[in-house]
């Protein structure tokens, strides 16, 4: 399937063009359509931004308006890192975001070039279980995970909301998909030259697996920066909560008169991966395409 | 074979003897390497699956989440109790209402969206695909506290509805607008997945086979129905299966934007699951995301068929 084969190995960088097959004017139309379309699919972004400058006298006295008074209202976040603890969320977020993706980058691309180029046996069997772990709903198992978490007496901790993303298998996918194009001969030369396997896999196959790690890296990120409902469940302390369970937790105790302290959480959460979005987009559009399978 | 050790490097042992080791050194190599993924497979798949099967047996309660082997089997009885439970069937009658109308929708403006890149325009391509993605890599708590303000009586959408000229709807306390809202928003999160993957599925049509078409003067309307529809056929296989998988798991939607509500209008499955789960009645729970696991195995299983014929 050349969609599931192409997202981790090649990303396009720029979609390839085609000659044009219409005339002029329904060229026009195209770009009027897609224009519009493109509105319409930020409108969102647009409305939490200016949203998030609005005071609650604002809200009160004229709850649809789209622009705020100030754009150089900032209390909102100054209330969100003051009074709301967001500044420790958004540390929680970022410890389990970095430690999740380092494992991943690690243990992802060690499984996944053992499946493509270490021929053991079994290996098929722990193949199907890529499969399978991929799957599973996240939402059909989070219970008896939990039971789990509660028997290794980690819930309520950071350790327990990133244990079970160390390893995605959508990650063993990727990279067990790419490092299929690396030479057997390349790996068979350096056996003979007395490499060990690790070694091998150090020097030879990590800088190999490069674009892959990347797409890796960039989909475990996002894949734990947005993540809810298992922290949700595992994270019982505010300590421990991180930036979308914080946000959560804050919106379900709020009057609609606090929009303005929330829209500024929403952004909080976004930008990161806004910003990342823009420098890497390739990347993401790679990864996640790839990831629809999950 | 353990029987006779082979002798450590000599470099003239008969060819079989290396070929032999270095096939066993690779076992272990393979399996070391893999480990990680297995403990992690073990622990939070594996175990969790047929724990979920075993306990949705049992009577297990909150107080029995430390000691999950001291509970008594009670047979079928959580699945009778859930399956007759009217709130659980109206999740999985809401659930089925998402997927049917969800579904659709979102592949089709994903397919539309897909063609208009792909119909021979030159600027801004890769712009506007980056915009129509932008969506799905968006926080869903951020958009669900968005939707809630933007859909409030007075809000900002009913506010641009009456610069229109149209007197918006009360969004979240009427049951169908409310399934609306939810809907909305899932869409907008699903519809940059359609279009990438339609996307590729459209550049995989080689270029000689639209120019003969269009030799043989075909329009372009005529071609998309008789042509490009039928040859990205497994693309579009792939993205109803997919799609069909996300609107059956849909959970933060409902959970975060009308907790469930107005009167159960807008609980899924899975947000009935965790609700459940939060109220403390684990069994209930775990008997109830067994049945979307079945729905979900069934729907995945027809995936894999989809994409091993396919290749």
């Amino acid at each position: 399937m050349t969609t599931l084969a192409a997202p981790g190995a090649h990303p396009h960088a720029a979609i390839p063009p085609r000659p044009t097959q219409g005339r002029s004017g329904s060229v026009l139309a195209v770009y009027a359509g897609l224009t519009l379309f493109s509105l319409l699919m930020l409108v969102p972004f647009l409305l939490v931004l200016l949203g998030s400058f609005k005071t609650q006298g604002e809200l009160t006295r004229d709850p649809g308006a789209w622009l705020p008074e100030s754009f150089a209202n900032l209390s909102n976040y100054a209330v969100l890192f003051t009074e709301k603890n967001f500044g420790r969320y958004f540390l929680n977020s970022g410890v389990v975001s970095v430690v999740v993706v380092v494992a991943n980058v690690l243990f992802a691309s060690l499984a996944g070039y053992a499946l493509a180029k270490i021929p053991f046996r079994g290996r098929s069997l722990v193949f199907s279980f890529v499969v399978i772990a991929m799957t599973v709903p996240f939402v059909a198992v989070f219970v008896p995970q939990f039971v789990v978490l509660v028997q290794m007496r980690l819930v309520d901790t950071l350790v327990g909301i990133a244990l079970p993303c160390l390893v995605m298998p959508i990650a063993v996918f990727i990279v067990r998909q790419f490092a299929q194009s690396i030479p057997d001969e390349l790996l068979e030369a350096a056996r003979i030259d007395g490499a060990s396997e690790l070694r091998i896999f150090t020097t030879i196959v990590m800088p190999l697996l490069g674009p892959a790690l990347a797409t890796v890296a960039i989909l475990t990120f996002l894949n734990s920066w947005n993540y809810f409902l298992w922290p949700l469940v595992v994270a019982q302390s505010a300590d421990n909560y991180t930036l979308p369970v914080g946000l959560a937790v804050a919106s379900a105790a709020a009057n609609t008169t606090d929009y303005g302290v929330l829209l500024a959480g929403s952004v909080t959460i976004l930008v990161p991966v806004l910003v990342l979005f823009l420098f890497l987009q390739r990347w993401f559009i790679a990864g996640v395409a790839t990831s629809g399978l999950k | 074979m353990t029987v006779t050790a082979p002798p450590a490097r000599t470099g003239r042992t008969p060819a079989v003897r290396p070929v032999r080791r270095r096939r066993a050194s690779h076992a272990g190599t393979g399996w070391l390497f893999v480990s990680p993924f297995l403990a992690v497979f073990a622990l939070f798949t594996l175990v969790p699956v047929v724990m979920a099967v075993g306990l949705s047996l049992t009577d297990i309660r909150v107080a029995d989440l430390r000691t999950p082997f001291a509970v008594g089997l009670t047979g079928l009885d959580n699945y009778e109790t859930v399956l007759g439970n009217a709130a659980f069937r109206r999740a999985l009658l809401n659930t089925a209402v998402y997927v049917v109308i969800g579904v659709p929708v979102t592949m089709a403006i994903g397919f539309v969206l897909a063609l208009a890149l792909d119909s021979g325009i030159r600027r801004m391509r890769n712009t506007f695909r980056a915009i129509f993605y932008v969506p799905v890599i968006a926080n869903v708590v951020a958009a669900a506290v968005l939707w809630q303000y933007a859909f409030t009586p007075n809000g900002p959408v009913n506010e641009a509805l009456s610069g229109l000229g149209i007197t918006g709807p009360n969004w979240l306390n009427e049951p169908a607008w409310a399934v609306t809202t939810v809907l909305l928003l899932t869409i907008w999160r699903n519809i940059g997945t359609c279009m990438v993957l339609f996307l590729a599925g459209l550049q995989s049509v080689p270029e000689e086979v639209h120019e003969a078409a269009a030799l043989d003067g075909a329009g372009y309307w005529r071609r998309v129905f008789s042509m490009t529809i039928p040859m990205v056929k497994p693309t579009t296989l792939l993205v109803s299966v997919l799609m069909s998988v996300n609107f059956l798991n849909i959970f933060e939607e409902p959970y975060l934007v009308t907790r469930g509500g107005p009167l159960g209008s807008t609980e899924s499955i899975a947000s009935w699951v965790n609700e459940q789960f939060g109220f403390g009645n684990i069994s209930g729970s775990l008997a109830g995301s067994m049945v979307l696991l079945v729905v979900v195995v069934v729907v995945s299983a027809v995936q894999m068929r989809v994409l091993r014929s396919d290749r």
